[in-house]
């Protein structure tokens, strides 16, 4: 607070707060933004940084608030009302005209005119003036299209550069860049800041945010934590202020992968040589009550494959099921429910919550299906069963009528795994359940497969990140290639071994 | 206040209500209601009763919607249906008779309901896009009515059928009492069985429901099946209201009119949510809007020009957009006065 508040601010945003129907999204939140710094916004999902960028750029209108650009009070009610004050964004996805050349994109808009036609030579001058200034060898008349997502991203740089933005928003930048362009953006983003363009920036990679930023502000569930200059907030400051929990927690996180499992009963299922032509090769699968069976395999590796053909969501054309010893067809996923199995897929948004409608109609959906559509669940025992779980799994805002689209991700996550464990089932599939959700849902979650299994239910869990596998399954199946290659024990392997089997076990087999 | 701004009722019923305000203001006599014999008449009560094959059509067109499909079928299943009752009255020995035209009425109902299971089997089970599922039978339909009727117009002269229509109960027309009844049977559907939000669930993510163990094949191919059988009844309302079966003219154009009403009442094309109340207030809309071209005497030929004019303006002030610009225009406006004020105030202080 002393050499810093010399600098006006060049963005000042008090007290803003936007409400989303059933849902505030932001709650009062201060922020500040100043020339010449770059600034992380830090928050896990959900915490409320996309909603406050896009308040910022004029995408969202604010509810409560002001926001002052450069001394002047704003109301942005579009993107342009943003740009126009000065203030260019910069998406993940990077929005240019991939038709287009890089000249043209650079300078879409605010071509030198000759008359009234596009004099085309000094744009493509100017647009190269621009590219150089932010030591961008690359030729102006080139197709957009040509380069890699890292130079598209510096084109659209330029292009803020173009519209003379005094603040340039950088939305997760850098996800889909490897180490060598990150170096070059962060080149490019240091020189502009020291020209006094103030940069906000907003990354998951907590290594990016310290090598770039000067400044972090934090939130948590749509309300700020603190704004804090980078040297006084360590990283696991950072990370116990972004999910408000000790990190000892996570650290510590239930692990059931040394349960011992009785394994002398019939199984809960058991699938033999289930499999499906140009889908999956025959492949075994058994599951004991109150074991965690891990699928692991690289993406495409015939994981989702498997577990959707024992759940009926496709049609398996050979192989036999059998739950609790006796043999059983499944055709349907209402079938399988019927049958107390439930699957949640990896595709949260297209196969798993119905958007549009609430988070209670949402987690009785599945018991509703079960029941048929002639009787309607009674209201005493819907509420009971959406008010339990709500609470028993965390659901944030715990609103039974917030919309589930309007939620974060890791909370759509949680109502997907109430609609399947209010079916009661003796069998759940989770196909990635913690993909792309923050840390403290993600533990959650964790916590609550680890607590039901030792309760007597059966899981079968697929993730990418197999550190979580090993965590939670004792026994890990590992698929390559649409087959199975074998199992492991969790309690007689490690990240590294497991990894290796992936890699290289089976090999002999494949012919 | 805000609460009722934000009822997604709120603008198709202060559209309905301006029609009948400005029909009012042009012409007094619009909302009087009279009484002769027993029996209520104005404008009003034309309106209540001539929306009846609409109302049927556009209730059936709400729930295809929802599941995010279209019926365009709909008028040619009404030609159908009143092609079927003629032809058995007119072929009967005793066409005044109350049991032929029960018989004639069932059939003709249970044929619709059949071109309905068509549709259905093929959007449902078949997959095939709802708009060209039901083409084949908007296109063929017509057909169908000429060969039953043998390309004539068939006129029958038969009371009890003729009472469909033209008929009164309880000082009110039964044609008013058949589109309640399916207002009232639907709406108890949707309130007392989980079907509505079951095919809400189908309308916004079919796959996700599908998972969920929602048997949406049945609720979609249900869809197609109700649309159908009310088309079959409005078929019959038509039919009986002009005493034939004209294959050509009978529920022409309706399917657009019944799509516009589920519009103008809040529900999007897009399927998902569906309001019936709100479908019910489109149809008042429209019909309100059809009499008040008769009633201001606009020419004839010009009244689709006058008709397109008033939806073009009704389905603006719905869309969300203009709304979203009319209340930031009406917040800044606050905000400016609040400025002032302010200002005022400091310098009162002063």
């Amino acid at each position: 607070m002393t050499a810093d508040t010399v600098v006006p601010p060049i963005v000042e945003m008090t007290g803003i707060t936007i409400r989303f129907p059933g849902v505030l999204a932001l709650d009062k939140v201060d922020f500040t933004l100043r020339p010449g710094e770059v600034h992380a916004l830090m928050g896990e999902n959900g915490a409320g940084k996309s909603t406050l960028i896009k308040a910022l750029t004029g995408v969202y209108t604010i509810d409560e608030g002001t926001i002052v650009v450069d001394g002047r009070q704003q109301s942005f009610s579009t993107a342009g009302d943003a740009q126009a004050a000065g203030i260019s964004t910069v998406y993940q996805e990077v929005n240019l005209c991939e038709n287009l050349t890089v000249g043209e994109n650079v300078m879409l808009g605010h071509e030198p005119r000759r008359g009234s036609v596009i004099d085309w030579r000094r744009t493509h001058a100017e647009a190269r003036k621009h590219l150089v200034s932010l030591g961008l060898a690359i030729d102006p008349r080139s197709s957009l299209a040509s380069h890699s997502i890292a130079i598209q991203q510096l084109v659209a740089i330029s292009r803020a550069m173009v519209l003379e933005a005094k603040v340039l928003v950088l939305d997760e930048p850098t996800s889909s860049l490897d180490r060598g362009e990150v170096e070059l953006l962060f080149r490019v983003v240091r020189d502009l800041r020291d020209r006094g363009v103030a940069i906000l920036f907003v990354s998951h990679f907590l290594d990016q945010v310290y090598e770039i930023a000067d400044r972090i502000t934090v939130l948590r569930n749509g309300a700020l934590v603190g704004e804090y200059p980078i040297a006084e907030l360590p990283r696991d400051a950072l990370v116990t202020k972004m999910i408000g929990r000790e990190l000892e927690d996570l650290a510590t996180l239930s692990s059931s992968a040394h349960r011992e499992i009785d394994r002398s009963g019939a199984p809960v299922v058991k699938a033999t040589g289930l499999g499906k032509r140009g889908i999956l090769e025959p492949a075994d699968l058994e599951v004991y009550p109150g074991e965690v069976v891990g699928l692991a395999g690289l993406l495409g590796s015939g994981r989702t494959e498997l577990v959707r053909l024992l759940y009926g969501a496709d049609r398996a054309d050979e192989g036999e099921i059998e739950l609790h010893g006796a043999p059983a067809k499944i055709h349907s996923p209402l079938h399988a429910i019927g049958r107390r199995i439930s699957f949640s897929s990896e595709n949260r948004r297209e196969e798993g919550v119905v958007s549009d409608l609430t988070v209670a109609e949402n987690i009785v959906l599945g018991m509703q299906a079960r029941q048929g559509w002639a009787r309607r669940l009674r209201r005493s025992e819907k509420d009971a069963v959406v008010t339990g779980w709500i609470e028993a799994l965390g659901v944030r805002p715990a609103n039974p009528n917030a919309l589930v689209g309007n939620l974060s991700g890791g909370n759509q996550q949680k109502v997907l795994l109430a609609r399947w464990l209010a079916t009661a089932p003796e069998l759940l599939v989770l196909d990635e359940p913690t993909r792309g959700i923050d840390v403290g849902a993600k533990a959650d979650i964790q916590k609550k497969v680890s607590e039901l299994s030792a309760d007597g239910l059966s899981v079968i869990f697929i993730s990418s990140e197999l550190e979580e596998v090993l965590r939670l399954a004792q026994r890990i199946v590992v698929m390559r290639d649409r087959r199975k290659i074998g199992e492991l024990e969790s309690a007689s392997t490690d990240l590294d071994g497991l990894i290796d089997y992936i890699a290289n076990e089976g090999e002999g087999s494949a012919a | 206040m805000t609460g009722i701004f934000k009822n997604r009722l709120f603008w198709p019923v202060v559209s309905l209500l301006t029609l009948v305000v400005v029909n009012t203001i042009a012409r007094p006599q619009f909302i009087e209601i009279t009484m002769r014999d027993g029996r209520l008449y104005g404008a009003l009560i034309d309106i209540l009763r001539n929306s009846a094959p609409l109302m049927l059509v556009a209730l059936g067109m709400t729930i295809v919607i929802a599941t995010r499909g279209i019926d365009l079928s709909v008028g040619a299943v009404m030609a159908v249906s009143g092609a079927v009752a003629l032809t058995i009255i007119d072929g009967s020995g005793n066409p005044g008779s109350l049991g032929t035209v029960a018989v004639a009425v069932v059939v003709a109902v249970l044929v619709a309901l059949v071109l309905g299971v068509w549709n259905g089997f093929l959007v449902a089970v078949l997959k095939i896009q709802p708009i060209i599922a039901t083409l084949v039978l908007m296109l063929a339909g017509r057909g169908v009515a000429l060969l039953i009727t043998g390309g004539f117009i068939t006129t029958v002269n038969s009371d009890p059928f003729s009472f469909i229509a033209s008929g009164y109960v309880l000082l009110l027309p039964v044609a008013f009492f058949i589109s309640v009844a399916a207002i009232a049977v639907m709406s108890l559907v949707e309130r007392r069985t989980a079907l509505g939000v079951l095919t809400e669930a189908v309308g916004i993510n079919p796959e996700a429901s599908r998972l969920a163990g929602v048997r949406s094949r049945g609720i979609i191919w249900s869809a197609y099946i109700v649309s159908g059988t009310l088309a079959g009844v409005a078929g019959i309302i038509y039919a009986s209201n002009i005493k034939a079966a004209d294959a050509n003219a009978a529920g022409l154009f309706i399917e657009l009119y019944a799509i516009l009403a589920v519009v103008l009442g809040g529900t999007s094309l897009s399927g998902g949510k569906f309001s019936l109340a709100g479908t019910v207030i489109g149809v008042l809309i429209i019909q309100t809007l059809d009499s008040t071209i008769l009633f201001l005497g606009v020419p004839s030929a010009q009244s689709p020009v006058f008709f397109a004019i008033v939806v073009v303006v009704v389905v603006v002030v719905q869309s969300s957009r203009v709304r979203g610009a009319l209340s930031r225009a009406s917040a800044s406006l606050t905000r400016a006065k609040t400025d002032t004020d302010d200002r005022e105030k400091a310098e009162v202080a002063r």
